[in-house]
């Protein structure tokens, strides 16, 4: 995903002169071409993300159209009031553009982790959090969506999903249809569910945008087993389904990050174990539930 | 200048809310602001390339209110302030026009200034871009961040005046100010934060730099019960009180 942003920010960069690319000294490498093509709108800013949230802010207000990118943890929970008050409270444009979700940088330790990110966002009215499952879904979703008027969250991954998906800016896909359950999938985790859920008797639903949430794919494919598959804390969508299911009775069950300090290092496949987050440790618990 | 002070002390006491004395000390500084430095026009045109000037420190927002009512750019009813339904809030918005941003948690207005300044130059606008932000508020760290920030993109479109009236000594001091920006590589002009000459001097100088303009002020100047005491910080006067702040003026 991370080639793809360097590609897709190069395209959009060359025919939309509004646009401005900020890095808080991550990936500057892979931004060559910007840097020597677009140099008055293109800056490698340094470590200091909340001012460089604010900082795009203002670009915004002046009708420029900011793109801000640096390590999950850093802009989400670090520059998190920035997000809220300059682009949330002020209803800004603005994009901002993760790297390493939830723990891809497993040997780097907890801070470099960000699960949390979604939990957190989500709390920011009128925000729009996107979560591509790979390097085709961001490039689509991010032409529909960087320029339209809302502070917008993409969070992207070191791993991809390798299904050819026809995706659209805040509607869910319905992979699969059955009876047992109703599955929930978002972003990258979509690799291991749909293998694991692939001749299951479930209905697969698969979000690459969080925000807003599409409640109507959601309540025409009602199950009153729903089981949510999350590539970040558990339970950060509950409220999403539960706010587009009001008044209906049905069971949640999430398979998600557990809501701890991750103190192990190793690769990410061995984190995935060790928190049952693997395609065997999956479908032990999706069986069990439908 | 006292015609002002009433009406900032007159609408806190009515609505007992609001910070007099933080608005009493920038009360000069945003006079002169919106009477001699910017472009008004731009301002009233609402054009992308106006002057603009954010409050950083969002609680003395009572006297920016005051001041734009005063110079006519003021659309909604001062009476209203603070009321369940008004949009004259004990902090700014930019809901409510002619003020360009929403403030109240500080350090949040010089990043947002430096992100337009650096928009003027990306676009060739040549327009000022002015911010104005309290000496607590430069315990953030994105004060300094952003101090870092400026010098090294020369944005000499922008100016940041510091109401320096030592609110924050009892907590943490700032020390020799004028040498830190200076560090930074910023201009910095120190001036008598209640001085309308030098306030307009040091607004219309020019520089290769960001300027910093150093403002000694005092908290609550003009109100002796008030002044430079932090007891006054977020405290209304009672009637007794109120009567004595009228007839002082």
């Amino acid at each position: 995903m991370r080639k793809q942003f360097t590609s897709t920010l190069y395209d959009i960069m060359t025919v939309d002169k509004n646009t401005c690319l900020l890095l808080g000294d991550i990936g500057v490498f892979g931004f060559k071409k910007c840097f020597e093509e677009f140099p008055n709108r293109t800056y490698n800013i340094g470590i200091l993300e909340q001012s460089m949230v604010g900082l795009a802010a203002g670009l915004s207000k002046a009708n420029l159209i900011p793109i801000v990118h640096t390590i999950a943890p850093f802009i989400v929970e670090r520059a998190l009031e920035q997000i809220k008050i300059d682009f949330g409270y002020q209803k800004l444009n603005g994009n901002f553009v993760s790297i390493g979700n939830s723990y891809d940088y497993s040997g780097l330790g907890c801070t470099h982790h960000c699960p949390g990110d979604i939990l957190l966002l989500s709390s920011i009215p009128g925000i729009q959090l996107i979560s591509p499952g790979n390097g085709k879904e961001f490039d689509y979703l991010f032409k529909q969506t960087y320029n339209n008027n809302s502070p917008t969250y993409f969070r992207l991954s070191e791993y991809e999903h390798n299904l050819d998906l026809d995706i659209n800016f805040g509607k869910a896909n319905i992979i699969k249809k059955g009876s047992k359950a109703l599955v929930i999938c978002y972003g990258n985790m979509l690799d291991q569910v749909y293998k694991v859920v692939e001749d299951l008797d479930v209905t697969l639903l698969y979000y690459s945008t969080i925000l807003p949430f599409d409640s109507d794919t959601l309540k025409k494919h009602f199950n009153d087993n729903i089981i949510i598959c999350e590539p970040f804390y558990e339970g950060s969508t509950n409220y999403l389904i539960n706010h587009s299911l009001k008044g209906m009775s049905y069971k949640l069950s999430n398979i998600g990050i557990p809501r701890e300090f991750i103190l192990n290092y190793g690769k990410k496949s061995q984190i995935d174990k060790l928190l049952e987050l693997d395609i065997n440790s999956i479908k032990d618990k999706i069986i069990k539930l439908i | 200048m006292n015609d002002i002070i009433k009406k900032i002390v007159n609408i806190a006491t009515l609505k007992k809310e609001g910070h007099i004395p933080s608005s009493l000390s920038i009360l000069d500084i945003i006079y002169v602001l919106y009477n001699k430095i910017l472009d008004i026009d731009s301002i009233k045109e609402n054009r992308i390339d106006r002057d603009r000037f954010i409050l950083s420190k969002g609680h003395a927002s009572l006297g920016l209110y005051v001041v734009l009512d005063h110079f006519k750019l003021l659309e909604n009813d001062l009476d209203t302030f603070c009321d369940f339904d008004s949009e004259l809030g004990g902090h700014p918005t930019d809901k409510i026009k002619n003020i360009e941003s929403s403030t109240g948690s500080l350090g949040h207005g010089l990043p947002m200034a430096i992100g337009l300044a650096l928009a003027y130059k990306i676009q060739n606008f040549k327009n000022k871009i002015y911010t104005l932000i309290g000496d607590g508020e430069a315990n953030e760290g994105t004060i300094w961040e952003s101090a870092l920030l400026a010098s090294h993109h020369n944005l000499n479109n922008l100016y940041c005046v510091i109401d320096f009236n030592h609110s924050t000594d009892r907590a943490l001091k700032l020390g020799d100010l004028k040498n830190k920006f200076k560090a930074f590589e910023w201009d910095v002009i120190e001036i008598d934060g209640h001085n309308q000459k030098e306030i307009y001097k040091a607004l219309t100088s020019t520089s290769d730099k960001p300027i910093c303009v150093i403002a000694n002020t005092i908290k609550g100047k003009g109100i002796s019960i008030m002044e430079n005491n932090p007891e006054w910080h977020h405290k209304f006067p009672s009637e007794e009180e109120f009567n004595q702040i009228l007839n002082s003026l």
